[in-house]
């Protein structure tokens, strides 16, 4: 996710990253991790470098305009679970497309690019 | 194109219970339009401008697929996935004019090791027998199958994501470190190459701005690398 500071609420968080903050940890589906007693600053914001370093996620910064980016957790494999993610995606339509929306049928789900 | 074939497809498997559902991974989404809109399909066409399908499913090239079951559980996680067709890449007649280095690049691509009915076979067979199939991957083999996922990823992912977030905002130039960072800390992954590519010569083709270009690439690694061989 993109950052414009580094004690973004933790509802921004969970909406950018999918990973909510509860008193277990950081928790994504039914995959909770620990988190230091430091990832909330005093005032309830979190404090992303510590989050980051705890989930395996990257952070890079753009210093010249004062931006981050905040990398996917890493450490395991590219899928923690065989649980499908919730994916919703823009179509064609402009509407958005809730992958979920199609459960009970079997998907074949196919990326392709212009280029 | 693939878009056409996959309706083909799609109307023969659909009474039995099979969607597919397209993913367009280009940044600019306008570049896309052309595609879907004149192949006229009857199933989903969704867009993933930001390649969120790289960090969730491990999307790293095109084409590429992963199988949901009725239930919402992966079955196969990210693979090379081919449409059907009877000739490969880089068998097509080739208008007079046609660039040199397209067709070098159609030259290369003809030699990419793909079996193009192997993923409408494998489809067929999981229609048909649903979890019995033996397409069909238990959750813990789709997990083992799943790419392994060092810093080095997320750190790519990351550069990546700030290139686009720039490129959109007007910073093109701002844009290619971190572009090229990704390239460098992942190189295996093909979307971040194509896509950043694509962005300064429709061809792919060298520029003063990357340190690669698809063909040199393609040649650097063999092209019958450049697809992962479906293990079914």
């Amino acid at each position: 996710m993109i950052l414009e500071r580094l004690d973004p609420s933790a509802a921004e968080l969970a909406s950018g990253t999918g990973w909510e903050l509860k008193p277990e940890g950081a928790c994504k589906a039914e995959v909770c991790m620990p988190l230091p007693k430091d990832a909330r600053r005093a005032d309830g914001r979190v404090n992303v470098p510590v989050v980051a370093n705890a989930l395996g996620m990257a952070l890079v910064a753009d210093e010249a305009r004062g931006l981050w980016a905040l990398g996917p957790v890493s450490g395991g494999r590219a899928l923690s679970t065989a649980v499908a993610p919730e994916i919703t995606l823009p179509a064609r339509d402009g509407n958005p497309f809730r992958l979920g929306s199609l459960k009970g049928t079997k998907v074949f789900l196919c990326a392709w690019a212009s280029w | 194109m693939d878009l056409p074939v996959w309706q083909a497809l799609r109307d023969e498997l659909r009474p039995q219970g099979l969607e597919i559902v397209a993913v367009a991974m280009d940044t600019n989404v306008a570049a896309a339009y052309p595609w879907i809109d004149a192949a006229k399909t009857s199933y989903p066409q969704l867009l993933d401008p930001e390649h969120s399908l790289g960090a969730r499913l491990g999307i790293i090239n095109v084409p590429m697929s992963v199988w949901i079951d009725e239930q919402g559980m992966l079955v196969r996680p990210a693979e090379p996935a081919f449409a059907p067709r009877e000739r490969g890449y880089g068998s097509v007649e080739l208008p007079e004019g046609t660039p040199q280095r397209m067709k070098e690049m159609l030259a290369e691509a003809a030699k990419l090791e793909v079996d193009f009915q192997q993923t409408a076979r494998m489809l067929r067979d999981w229609v048909q027998s649903g979890a019995k199939s033996r397409y069909a991957l238990t959750p813990d083999e789709v997990v083992a199958r799943s790419a392994p996922r060092p810093k080095e990823i997320s750190l790519a992912a990351a550069n990546f994501e700030l290139g686009q977030h720039l490129h959109r905002t007007g910073h093109e130039a701002a844009a290619r470190p971190f572009f090229r960072a990704a390239h460098r800390l992942q190189p295996e992954n093909w979307t971040y190459k194509r896509q950043a590519w694509s962005m300064v010569d429709p061809l792919q083709g060298p520029t003063e701005h990357y340190d690669s270009d698809w063909l040199s690439d393609v040649r650097k690694i063999g092209a019958k690398h450049y697809y992962a061989k479906v293990d079914a």
